[in-house]
């Protein structure tokens, strides 16, 4: 765990006078998955996407591989092919089929031959058992197969570290447990990746840090046993208490 | 927690049938309204076509078979040219203009929405286009462009047809509308569909083009075939910078013959043309209502 990925310096963004994230630092290691825990409107997906400068933060810094995303000449589409991130809304492309909202990444942005991408997004599709979906569109899935379609999807760029933004907090329950599996697989497999979520099962499970953000501010960080058993603040207790 | 209230249900079986002065309305007498309701309209224009003291007069006038027929083949002796030549003009005018129309109305729409520092005065160029182009009335453009365009003395662009300045004119009124349908379309795709574009390292271009665009577009067919629906009736309006289209062959003959059935037979080629456009727009927000209903 000794390769810093991604790492966020007293990172402050604000909207108009609100500010979101007030001073956020955090390191995320190779192959390490932290788990951002939090209520909603807390800063959890201001700072994924601060994260891939899906925002522009307004003060501190975000670092990639040791080199400052705040640098002029970094150009931001670079940055985001090595960060792959998944939404709430799993966002995939209505217009396409499921195997085209694959290869767009790579062939597209990496400018990937089309002939290479596709065994491999085939690949991809058959790890989750939905290959012979490759030719449907996205609205004849089911969220989580959807959602699952735009993990794999977000995979095809081969990034180095995963952003996941509450990724199942729009699926009906009972299609939750398919989304998780795929993720703990990944967590398994070494996939480096930063959460956002209200699982707090799943976050104890997988997550070799935990941090809780509160009103834009890292109130506490620890392993999973150390905040979800013996958390050391009011407000952590008071989160947690709320959402068991 | 229960509710305080004074109302109790009622033990009376509720009466479903409707009052009688509503049932022409309700359930299938609605196929015996409906005919009776045509045959009334179809009446009422009889009425006025036939029984109207003018009425002899107005069909000789208008609606005369010889004058009609005359009107459609011609009669290059009298100087009459033939309205089913002129509206050949009007076809490949509102055909050019629509295709132009597309394109620069795309790259209005475009330049409007774009953030790159660089292309800011072409920004604000395409802001004040619009505007003015929205402004003035298509009939003015159509003048300014015709008339104005000849006296500048360019090579080429100043010695064209009227009907070519037409198109210009045609392309240069509509594109600002057409822009702003697009543009429109373009916000109309959830922002969702960008950040997902964006977070797979696609260029501002390449999210455009191949994520943001195909899904705007396919939102303003309707409207935008709207648009086009009635580009194509304005081609009639480049008969005031004398193009033999349509309307001007059917002036000419009025004025040869003193009868007005051309201009008659020039409405019915209009209708004739803009018919399956609008039959094809209806089906289009039909199958977009019924896909979204399907959705929810």
């Amino acid at each position: 765990m000794a390769d810093v990925v991604l790492e966020l310096d007293s990172v402050v963004k604000r909207f108009g006078d609100h500010e979101v994230l007030r001073g956020v630092s955090l390191a995320l290691h190779r192959h390490e998955v932290v788990c951002i825990i939090g209520a909603s409107g807390s800063g959890k997906s201001t700072l994924l996407r601060c994260a891939n400068l899906l925002e522009k933060i307004d003060e501190g810094s975000v670092s990639l591989f040791g080199q400052n995303l705040m640098d002029p000449r970094i150009d931001p589409d670079l940055v985001r092919r090595h960060i792959g991130m998944v939404f709430q809304s799993y966002n995939l492309f209505p217009h396409v089929d499921v195997l085209e909202n694959i290869l767009l990444g790579p062939v597209r942005a990496l400018k990937r031959k089309r002939s290479d991408v596709e065994p491999e997004a085939l690949a991809l599709l058959d790890r989750i058992g939905l290959k012979e979906r490759a030719h449907d569109y996205p609205e004849k899935l089911s969220g989580g197969q959807q959602q699952r379609v735009a993990i794999v999807r977000s995979l095809a760029m081969r990034p180095a570290l995963l952003l996941l933004d509450e990724v199942t907090s729009a699926l009906d329950p009972t299609l939750v447990g398919e989304v998780l599996d795929l993720l703990t697989d990944l967590a398994h497999q070494g996939t480096t990746m930063l959460i956002a979520t209200h699982e707090m099962n799943f976050a104890r499970d997988v997550a070799h840090q935990v941090v809780y953000l509160d009103a834009g501010v890292i109130v506490e960080r620890g392993t999973p046993e150390e905040i979800f058993s013996h958390p050391q603040h009011e407000s952590t207790r008071s989160f947690l208490e709320r959402v068991r | 927690m229960s509710l305080d209230t004074d109302a109790t249900p009622s033990d009376e079986t509720p009466n479903f049938f409707a009052p009688r002065h509503r049932r022409i309305f309700v359930g299938r007498r609605g196929v015996l309204a409906s005919t009776l309701s045509s045959v009334l309209i179809v009446a009422a224009i009889a009425v006025l076509l036939f029984v109207a003291p003018g009425g002899a007069t107005f069909r000789y006038t208008f609606f005369n078979g010889h004058d009609l027929w005359l009107a459609w083949v011609g009669d290059p002796s009298k100087g009459l040219s033939a309205l089913r030549d002129g509206l050949l003009t009007n076809i490949w005018m509102f055909l050019l203009s629509e295709v132009l129309v597309l394109i620069f109305g795309l790259a209005i729409a475009w330049t409007r929405i774009s953030q790159t520092p660089v292309l800011y005065p072409f920004r604000v160029l395409a802001t004040a286009y619009t505007d003015v182009m929205r402004g003035v009335p298509l009939l003015l453009t159509i003048l300014l462009v015709g008339f104005g365009l000849p006296e500048l003395g360019f090579p080429v662009i100043s010695y064209q047809s009227p009907a070519v300045y037409g198109v210009a004119a045609l392309t240069l009124g509509y594109s600002a509308y057409v822009a702003e349908v697009i543009r429109a379309g373009i916000f109309s795709v959830p922002n969702g569909q960008l950040m997902a574009a964006r977070s797979l390292g696609l260029t501002q271009v390449a999210t455009m083009r191949r994520v943001i665009l195909p899904q705007a577009i396919r939102n303003v067919i309707p409207p935008l075939l709207n648009d086009f629906i009635s580009l194509q009736k304005d081609t009639a309006l480049v008969s005031v910078l004398g193009a033999i289209e349509v309307v001007r062959s059917a002036e000419i003959f009025s004025a040869t013959e003193f009868n007005q059935s051309g201009l008659v037979l020039a409405a019915v080629f209009f209708i004739v043309l803009t018919i399956p456009m609008t039959r094809f727009t209806d089906r289009l927000i039909a199958r977009d209502r019924a896909r979204r209903l399907a959705n929810e």
